[in-house]
């Protein structure tokens, strides 16, 4: 029962030191109708390391990501989740047991303000009921400073001060994005998805971008698991990598090794499927 | 002039002035910050603690007396604090800029011989030790902000809080040691040494002793009447001299509050939410608040459009008067009490300038059109001028004597002599002690009897006795033809317009002047935008026709203006060209206070002055650039080459009359 126990870390090139297994995919297979989007899929996220699933449109990375989070439910295989066998949740269950997330196409509330949003990254810690809130004064106000304090250490964390009080509406795409990140951050997560947290953006705001991954996991102790079509940035960012291609598993390991297969440089490149 | 020896009450120190604050104002706020949307506050009782406790930490570090500490940070109150405590240990604050590029900083680590550096955070801390191995001197470095470097080597590498905590758990066997520190620290000691920027060559470490600075800021606060409960907002480089008088000397002599901003982004909300009483900004900041303000008053209804213009129309007549307690007619007076509460109020309030009671701008010209501005709308801005070497204060304009054109009466305490040259010259309490390892400069700008050579050509107006100054005395030279030629007059003319941002006149020993312009990205890309005019990047937008037609305007107004000018019509500028890169200092075109380095920008584009003077119509020039994190790469352009009409110079015909 207790896998996580007999699974061994790794230390990283740079040193950081990665614990036990803390979610296992065993043998994933999601179809849609009669599309299979997933074939046969086994892999694991180790406590503390940055992960990275790649590979071409349409590989069903996105769709990997939603399983873990919930929002799918596969047909075939278990979800391991911290030592136990996750059975099928609602996304809000998933969340509450410690796993944020960010979207590809940016789901902010587009009225409210940088500030508001981040807040709403908290809601899973609030434990007032409406009128509680609507009185106000006592429980209600003490949890929501304390709430409030946690927020603005992620603002500070990641420097959007400034755009504090800003309508989410009124910023640019990049902003968007960090702000998507403080929301999930502001959450306190013990796993962090990240779904394409880099795409559309120019090089400077990349380069920022993977500042913010690296510290988050340095800082925090962070484990996050990412999606991403920049190669360069997989390669620097992360300590292993899964690489998809149709559905299926072709790669898993550190970038280097990965960066080496056959299988994976025919998927990127492109060989004729017989 | 009898220089005192003995400082009032015996003040001779800023550790003294903080004890007498902590005593005497304890429950006070002395430093207030933004930090996770609050303003942090700490009294001067409070700060006299946490500054005790960081000096007791950098003696169990091992600092001793006469160790330079270098500080790199923006403004924030423990790097305040840090200077202090050095002073308080015996050693001298260094504070340095901390958008320096590494190699810059090894320059002066290396010539100070630091021992100590506190840092802000990674940037500043990995800058320094990409180049510490050429210092021979550096041992320790303290950082504030510890993220991201859990990893780093900590053999040499200390947390700000922990030395403080160190500090506070030696404070036993140290504060005896600490104490007989701070009692021997005098008038003549060293309180704090400041580099130059160095417009010309590297930057010089100027010795300002406590006489210096007290003594300066003791005139200069009673000059403006400060008083306890002043509120400044310090967000002016921290090496620069302005930023330590304000926000240490000021700040220490009179017992006021001085607030750290939260970040640089944030500056002007947290600029509204303070709402100084007390504020210095270079023309550049006043400038760009004008031009948001215009271009933001453009996108409004008519209806307020109207108002806006009409009302800023009654400020501009009487508005200055009003400011300077001249007689003003009673209907004109109504209305701009009115106007107040409709648009000059409101105004104010968004520019976080409501309670200014004393604004200062120095540093370069200001527009005469921004600085009326901001009198009519009843803000008493006023100019200095000064420099590091006098501790600040060489003129100022007092209260009632505000003019655009000249930078006011001598400060008090200084003495103003003009030499045969045309060079001003001063003698006053705060002219510094001498320049750190460099007995020839010292000698070369400072004489036996104190009097200091400012490097600025100017005169005293007769009949007022204020000071106007033409130009930097090595750059004023003579045309081919022997009429004078002041480059710094016809391109601050030229930077009035909003639409230039940076303009450098050649024409030394030539028969003709020349100009580069520099267009301001924000003011020429709002207008673009309006006037649906695509462009994708600067350089594009630099060498737009209609861009280029526009400054051609502005260049043959500047050129009547000049014209006017009995001793500069020469000056006119025949030819110009608009550069497709901003002057930077990255690229050392520009000084880290943004000034222009003349020698560097004729070095780097002498192809394009060659071009200009013969008379082509257009070039193609390859030029290197920096980038922040100080990779190299370059930008080619083809830059087109303007005539400009020269307006027909009139002093002639007044003359003869």
């Amino acid at each position: 029962m207790n896998q996580a126990a007999q699974d061994e870390g790794y230390i990283t090139e740079d040193g950081r030191k990665i614990g036990g297994t803390m979610m296992e995919m065993k043998n994933i297979t999601l179809r849609f109708g009669g599309v299979k989007a997933i074939t046969d899929i086994s892999f694991d996220i180790k406590e503390g390391e940055i992960r990275a699933i790649i590979g071409p449109n349409g590989a069903g990375k996105s769709s990997m990501l939603n399983v873990i989070s919930g929002f799918y439910v596969p047909q075939e295989g278990e979800v391991w989740y911290q030592g136990a066998k996750r059975p099928p949740m609602r996304p809000f269950e998933v969340a509450r047991q410690g796993i944020a997330r960010t979207f590809q196409n940016i789901a902010l509330f587009e009225g409210m303000s940088v500030l508001d949003n981040v807040m709403t990254g908290r809601l899973n810690h609030m434990n007032t009921n409406m009128i509680q809130q609507a009185i106000w004064k006592g429980k209600a106000e003490r949890e929501e400073v304390a709430n409030r304090e946690i927020v603005e250490k992620v603002i500070d964390f990641l420097e959007i001060q400034a755009i504090r009080k800003t309508p989410v509406s009124r910023l640019p795409y990049g902003l968007k994005k960090r702000v998507e990140l403080a929301r999930a951050l502001a959450a306190e997560p013990k796993l962090l998805l990240l779904d394409e947290p880099m795409a559309g953006m120019n090089v400077e705001e990349k380069e920022d971008m993977s500042r913010f991954i690296l510290d988050v996991n340095d800082e925090f102790g962070m484990t996050i698991a990412l999606i991403e079509h920049d190669m360069g940035v997989v390669m620097d960012l992360s300590d292993r990598v899964v690489v998809m291609d149709y559905g299926k598993k072709i790669g898993d390991g550190p970038p280097d090794e990965v960066r080496n297969n056959q299988a994976v440089i025919d998927a990127y490149l492109g060989v004729a499927h017989d | 002039m009898a220089q005192s020896s003995q400082a009032a009450g015996g003040l001779a120190s800023i550790p003294a002035l903080l004890h007498r604050n902590a005593t005497e104002f304890g429950s006070r706020p002395a430093y207030r910050e933004k930090e996770f949307g609050i303003w942090q506050s700490w009294t001067w009782k409070q700060a006299e603690v946490e500054i005790t406790n960081l000096a007791l930490g950098l003696i169990n570090l091992g600092v001793n007396e006469g160790d330079f500490i270098a500080i790199i940070g923006r403004n924030r109150p423990y790097f305040y604090w840090a200077m202090v405590a050095a002073q308080c240990v015996g050693a001298i604050p260094v504070p340095l800029y901390q958008d320096s590029a590494a190699e810059e900083m090894a320059y002066v680590l290396d010539h100070c011989g630091a021992r100590f550096v506190i840092a802000e955070d990674q940037e500043q801390v990995d800058k320094v030790i990409e180049v510490q191995d050429r210092l021979h001197q550096f041992e320790h470095m303290i950082y504030l902000d510890p993220r991201g470097m859990r990893k780093y080597d900590h053999s040499r590498l200390h947390e700000f809080s922990h030395i403080q905590e160190q500090g506070h758990a030696a404070r036993d066997e140290f504060t005896p040691e600490l104490e007989k520190r701070r009692s021997k620290l005098t008038y003549d000691s060293t309180c704090v040494m400041l580099y130059t920027s160095g417009t010309t060559g590297k930057p010089k470490g100027v010795v300002l002793s406590n006489r210096n600075v007290i003594e300066s800021a003791k005139n200069s606060s009673e000059f403006d009447h400060l008083r306890p409960d002043e509120e400044i907002l310090a967000y002016l480089p921290m090496a620069w001299v302005g930023d330590f008088i304000f926000s240490i000397g000021q700040a220490y002599w009179t017992g006021f509050c001085v607030n750290c901003p939260e970040s640089v982004e944030t500056l002007t909300s947290d600029l509204r939410e303070i709402g100084p009483t007390y504020y210095f900004a270079p023309p550049r900041v006043f400038e760009t608040q004008l031009t948001s303000v215009m271009i933001r008053m453009e996108d409004a209804s008519p209806m307020k459009k109207y108002l806006f213009h009409k009302y800023m129309a009654h400020a501009k007549k009487v508005g200055p008067q009003i400011l300077d307690g001249k007689p003003v007619g009673f209907m004109d007076r109504i209305k701009y009490g009115l106007g107040n509460l409709l648009i000059y109020g409101p105004l104010k309030n968004t520019l976080g300038l409501s309670r200014v009671r004393v604004g200062y701008t120095a540093g370069e010209a200001i527009g005469p059109e921004i600085f009326e501005f901001y009198r009519s709308l009843g803000i008493n801005l006023k100019q200095l001028y000064g420099q590091t070497e006098a501790t600040v204060f060489i003129t100022v304009q007092p209260d009632g004597e505000v003019r655009n054109d000249t930078v006011g009466v001598p400060a008090p305490g200084v003495e103003l002599r003009i030499a045969d040259s045309g060079e001003v010259f001063y003698r006053s309490p705060g002219v510094f002690e001498y320049y750190y390892k460099n007995p020839e400069s010292t000698a070369s700008t400072k004489d036996a009897e104190g009097w200091v050579a400012t490097g600025d050509a100017g005169f005293i107006e007769p009949d007022t006795g204020h000071l106007r100054i033409i130009d930097r005395a090595k750059d004023v030279g003579k045309m081919a033809d022997g009429r004078l030629f002041a480059p710094k007059y016809v391109e601050n003319k030229l930077k009035f317009f909003p639409n230039i941002l940076e303009a450098v006149l050649f024409g030394n020993n030539r028969d003709k002047c020349m100009a580069f312009i520099n267009i301001d990205m924000s003011a020429v890309g709002n207008w673009a935008e309006r006037n649906n005019i695509a462009y994708s990047s600067y350089q594009e937008l630099a060498g737009h026709p209609k861009v280029l037609d526009a400054i051609k305007e502005h260049v043959e107004e500047v050129n009547r203006s000049v014209a006017q000018d009995e001793m500069l019509s020469g000056c006119q500028v025949h030819r110009f060209l608009v550069l497709h890169k901003e002057l930077d200092a990255d690229d050392g075109e520009m000084t880290r206070t943004r000034k222009v380095r003349r020698r560097i920008v004729e070095e780097k584009f002498d192809d394009l002055i060659a071009a200009l003077y013969d008379g082509k119509d257009e070039i193609f020039t390859n030029t290197e650039v920096t980038y922040e994190d100080g990779r190299k790469g370059s930008i080619s352009a083809t830059l087109k080459l303007m005539d400009a009409a020269i307006a027909p110079t009139k002093a002639h015909k007044v003359a003869a009359e």
